[in-house]
């Protein structure tokens, strides 16, 4: 990385000769918002590059610009104030409510540890220590690292972007619901002793056949219910980091954390879904006695293992990316010089979303697999150990070619390199197979991926929050408090952690509740414990800087630390509109390079300074030059994404106590309030074609297909549904595998006549649809609406067709995993077609009440693209299920 | 403008794609699902504990050139991006030249980081010579 130009020249020296005042860590900005004392190169340009206004317009115009960009985007007082949809509100109750999760989840880490740290202790039971640290590792990765990327993301990605806001607010808002009822669900089973306790990664068959009370069942739903807020989330920040750039932002000058956040959104999309089959699989067989994880009858809890850890490995990775993000955008700042090898950090980010699908069998070493499958994934395991060291190395590099200026986020920051330096030298021992055999479900595992993950993931985190903290609330965290609480993390941790390497080594097992005296780990337990007590005093310092009040305290001076990325150009205490004017970027660092961009932006000299037409809008732009697109109107508060969130809650808890027939409604409830949510506020005929954003450009305010944010919603939300399909395709190959003969000698079905019927039909309403939209101009409503109604009838046919297929061959999915998934796969399709006739209801309604047209027709290219989807699933199932017997026979 | 360079050459991405950047991993993911799987059904279906793992090494042998050979492609693609005109890093001006050059060199590296990654999954087969 080292032949990347040096770019002293071009950056300024900030701080230089400007002492810095008190209160103010980093070199004051002065009015344009350049760090003082150095030179300024404005960055080069494209001859066609746009300017701001030469002159700002007259002061009673930017006040009147001023006041109904504010009225449009206040957030809502009262009781209303809960029916925020906005990045500001909603990111901060999300990170909020993330940090809640990780002090309950450490709580319970406290109780563990107070449990081991004398031989044969009964502080707390083999039950409760079992429940203890199921939920302990479920709620820090579902609860907490996970929503916590979500949440920072969701907050800072408009500021980072000059967005208004991402896409889809209230998408965020339905995700953050979600994510709240779920998560006090899991949490609350605790109190009530109904915990699950068989690990966070729920190996049946001791979640199946041995543990018949509620805790699986809360895991699985209650999992698969926030799972549904985490793609949500995904889809929003996926769509926001492509699409909703300012103009100018092209690819080569996106912020570093934007990439991180891709890539990591990117994984949530495909790693998410084969855990959800996985626990759909599960709870099926807890349900209804289908019998995929019974050896007994021709399942193979190999196959939980396979679904959850492709899950579980990359897993680390979506959490360990975003928090790294945020070191990627600190060590510039603190370096005072842009990141050495920007290129490099970029095929780190991407090279480590690819390479991390390929490590999921190294948790699996020890289940027998063959030994060329352990070398491959062995293999991967030490290959993914590239990437993550070259964007070290430009961290590092970034330090030492810049002047490093002292502050509690970059200790935070050095911390963190230094833990996890050690926890990634660990992973690549347990990467080596004949290591893993020795060191597997051992203490030294623990030791491992604490480092790796607070090290990876916390510390970073904890760095971020004190350097975003101004951007939430217009007031800096204290130096004193931040240095205090990092000393005793920092010293607590490795107090606490190390020695668990040496307990593993000596022998002590993972997940037993207490051991015996005299075997040599009385000592290290003891110093664990005593670690974990003294890192706990350092969270609680944290927390409570966060918490204590402030009310005293002036606000941070702009851009307190002198940091040249786009969402520092936020006002203190920051606005709800995010930004005056949505801004043209020239470089990778803006405050730094432009000449008198605070100004211009304050001024109203760029795009979008105003609401005239009361709407709350942001630019929409293309993904490689961000070249503006469309305005794009966001919708404003609403309580409709709480309600959908919890009326589609209703379905998996109650779910969760076998009321299905109460489940089923809260289901249809929410089917209800998701439609009312699309008709009235998705897909709007404006009141006119085009709109002036500013600086000679008019810009359509409503586009369809690939151009619109909604297509690309569509289209990754389906990748998500579609990759969970191929997961439970892989099952039954993977049953193939396993079994000398399949399908087993008993089974005389599916046959071929009814799946190849089904597929057919419902291949031939997929073309309807598809006509539908190519000739939307040509049909009128009327025939349009009744084109879709044919469409519905052959998918409806075609569904009953593929049912027809196991039901009158006699394939019983109490016997064998074979019938079992046979008819998983039919049902799953049929739930995809299902959907699909309420979209096509959906669109043929749209178009009746004229809401769609042939120039306005976001819906159907929407409903087009789900149908293709669907034609897919229907084909693969009849192909798989009809035509696998004939050739294995 | 925008997708063409300054002499108004239209650049091979103004049709907007970051599909070549991801390219090599793809090629590498190929590479690592069908060595994985031919091992693993091999294993299941064909061969006892001792059994050679002969063919499943001929396959993986194959599997590889062609990797390597897609990714050196690639690569290559990305080298010429990134070598347009003034092929100065950290391209990060304000222009198409720039963004062209950058996901180009980006390219480029990941076809790197692919190449060596494939070639570490095809140690595995070199070194291991049955079953279990």
């Amino acid at each position: 990385m080292t032949d990347e130009r040096d770019r002293e020249d071009g950056v300024p020296a900030p701080g230089e000769g400007d002492p810095p005042r008190a209160g103010a860590r980093g070199p004051r900005p002065d009015a344009g918002g350049h760090p003082r004392g150095g030179p300024v190169a404005p960055p080069t340009t494209a001859p066609d590059d746009v300017e701001p206004l030469p002159e700002p317009p007259p002061e009673e115009v930017r006040k009147a610009q001023a006041e109904r960009l504010l009225r449009v985007w206040a957030a809502p007082e009262g009781w209303r104030y809960w029916s925020a949809v906005n990045n500001t509100e909603v990111g901060v109750w999300y990170t909020a409510v993330a940090f809640v999760f990780f002090l309950f989840a450490g709580g319970l880490a406290l109780l563990m540890r107070a449990q081991l740290a004398l031989p044969g202790n009964d502080l707390v039971s083999a039950e409760l220590y079992n429940q203890a640290f199921t939920v302990h590792g479920s709620v820090m990765m579902f609860l907490f690292a996970i929503p916590v990327f979500e949440a920072i993301a969701v907050t800072l990605m408009p500021q980072m972007l000059g967005a208004r806001d991402l896409p889809f607010p209230r998408l965020a808002a339905f995700g953050f619901w979600c994510f709240l009822l779920g998560g006090i669900f899991l949490c609350g089973s605790i109190l009530f002793g109904a915990a699950p306790r068989g690990g966070w990664f729920m190996y049946p068959p001791l979640t199946s056949a041995y543990q018949p009370g509620l805790g699986p069942d809360i895991w699985l739903l209650g999992f698969s219910f926030i799972e549904v807020a985490a793609i949500a989330s995904a889809v929003e920040l996926i769509v926001g980091a492509l699409k909703c750039r300012p103009p100018g932002m092209r690819i080569n000058l996106l912020p570093l954390y934007a990439w991180y956040t891709l890539v990591a959104a990117a994984m949530i999309v495909f790693a998410f879904p084969p855990l959800m089959a996985g626990s759909l699989l599960l709870e099926v067989e807890r349900a209804f006695d289908w019998p995929f994880f019974d050896a007994a009858r021709g399942g193979d809890p190999i196959l939980w293992q396979h679904l959850f850890w492709l899950f579980g490995h990359p897993e680390v990775y979506i959490i360990f990316l975003p928090s790294i993000a945020l070191v990627a955008m600190i060590v510039p700042t603190f370096a005072r010089r842009p990141m050495v090898g920007y290129s490099w950090v970029v095929l780190a980010a991407v090279g480590t979303g690819f390479i991390s699908f390929g490590l999921w069998v190294h948790h699996m070493y020890t289940t027998g697999l063959p030994g060329i499958s352990l070398g491959i994934f062995s293999a991967a395991s030490a290959a993914v150990a590239i990437p993550t060291t070259i964007q070290f190395l430009c961290f590092f590099a970034t330090l030492l070619g810049g002047r490093v200026v002292h502050s509690v986020p970059m200790l935070w920051v050095l911390g963190s390199f230094a833990i996890f330096v050690f926890g990634g030298l660990t992973g690549v021992m347990v990467a080596l197979a004949p290591f893993d055999f020795q060191a597997h479900d051992s203490f030294f595992v623990v030791g491992h991926f604490h480092y790796v993950l607070v090290g990876g993931a916390v510390f970073p985190i904890i760095a971020g929050l004190y350097y975003f903290f101004p951007i939430v609330s217009g007031k800096l965290l204290s130096d004193r408090l931040g240095t205090l609480g990092f000393w005793l993390s920092f010293v607590g941790f490795n107090v606490a952690f190390l020695p668990m390497h040496l307990a593993g080594m000596r022998g002590m097992p993972r997940r037993v509740f207490t051991f015996p005296a005299d075997i040599g780990l009385e000592t290290l337990n003891l110093v664990s414990t005593i670690g974990a007590f003294v890192l706990a005093a350092g969270v609680a310092v944290v927390a409570w800087d966060v918490v204590r009040p402030k009310r005293k305290e002036p606000y941070a001076p702009r851009n307190p630390w002198g940091a040249g990325t786009l969402e520092w150009v936020q006002e203190m205490p920051g606005r709800p509109w995010g930004i005056r004017s949505i801004p043209e970027i020239d470089g990778r660092y803006p405050l730094w390079e432009q000449p008198n961009f605070l100004r211009d932006i304050d001024e109203g000299r760029f795009y979008l300074p105003d609401a005239e037409e009361g709407y709350r809008e942001t630019i929409v732009t293309s993904v490689i030059d961000a070249e503006p697109e469309q305005c794009q109107r966001l919708p404003g508060p609403s309580f409709v994404p709480m309600i959908s969130a919890f009326t589609l809650g209703g379905f998996f808890i109650l779910g969760t106590y076998h009321l299905w027939s109460l489940a089923i409604a809260s289901l249809v409830v929410a089917t209800g309030v998701i439609l009312h949510w699309l008709w009235t506020s998705t897909a709007l005929v404006p009141e006119k074609e085009r709109k002036d954003v500013g600086l000679g450009r008019t810009l359509p305010l409503y586009v369809s297909g690939p151009s619109s944010v909604g297509w690309w919603g569509m289209l990754i939300t389906m990748l998500a549904i579609m990759t969970a399909y191929v997961c439970l395709v892989f099952g039954y190959f993977f049953f193939w595998t396993v079994h000398e003969e399949f399908p087993p000698a008993h089974a005389a079905g599916p046959g071929v006549l009814w799946p190849a019927t089904g597929g057919g039909l419902i291949l031939a309403a997929w073309a309807l649809v598809v006509l539908a939209r190519r000739r939307i101009d040509r049909f009128g409503p009327g025939t349009f609406a009744g084109l879709l109604g044919l469409a519905a009838g052959l998918a409806l046919a075609g569904g009953a067709a593929l049912l027809a297929g196991p039901w009158t061959t006699a394939l019983d999915p109490t016997r064998h995993a074979y019938d079992a998934i046979v008819w998983l796969l039919v049902i799953w399709t049929d739930v995809i077609v299902l959907l699909g006739l309420i979209t096509l209801g959906y669109a043929g309604a749209r178009r009746l009440r004229g809401r769609m047209t042939a120039r306005y027709d976001i819906d159907i290219g929407n409903v087009a693209l789900y149908w293709h989807f669907v034609a897919l699933t229907a084909a693969v199932t009849s192909l798989v299920i009809a035509g696998f017997p004939l050739v294995s026979s | 403008m925008i997708g063409r360079s300054a002499s108004g050459r239209e650049l091979p991405e103004s049709r907007e794609s970051l599909w070549l950047l991801v390219a090599a991993p793809l090629v590498w993911t190929a590479h690592f699902l069908l060595a994985y799987c031919t091992a693993a059904i091999w294993c299941a279906k064909a061969a006892g504990p001792d059994a050679p793992l002969g063919p499943v090494r001929l396959a993986v042998a194959g599997y590889t050139v062609v990797a390597l050979v897609l990714i050196a492609w690639v690569g290559r693609e990305g080298w010429k991006r990134h070598s347009l005109g003034r092929a100065e890093v950290p391209h990060d001006e304000d222009t198409p030249e720039d963004r062209h050059r950058f996901l180009g060199f980006a390219t480029l590296l990941l076809a790197g980081l692919s190449g060596v990654a494939v070639v570490y999954e095809a140690l595995a087969a070199v070194f291991v010579e049955t079953c279990w």
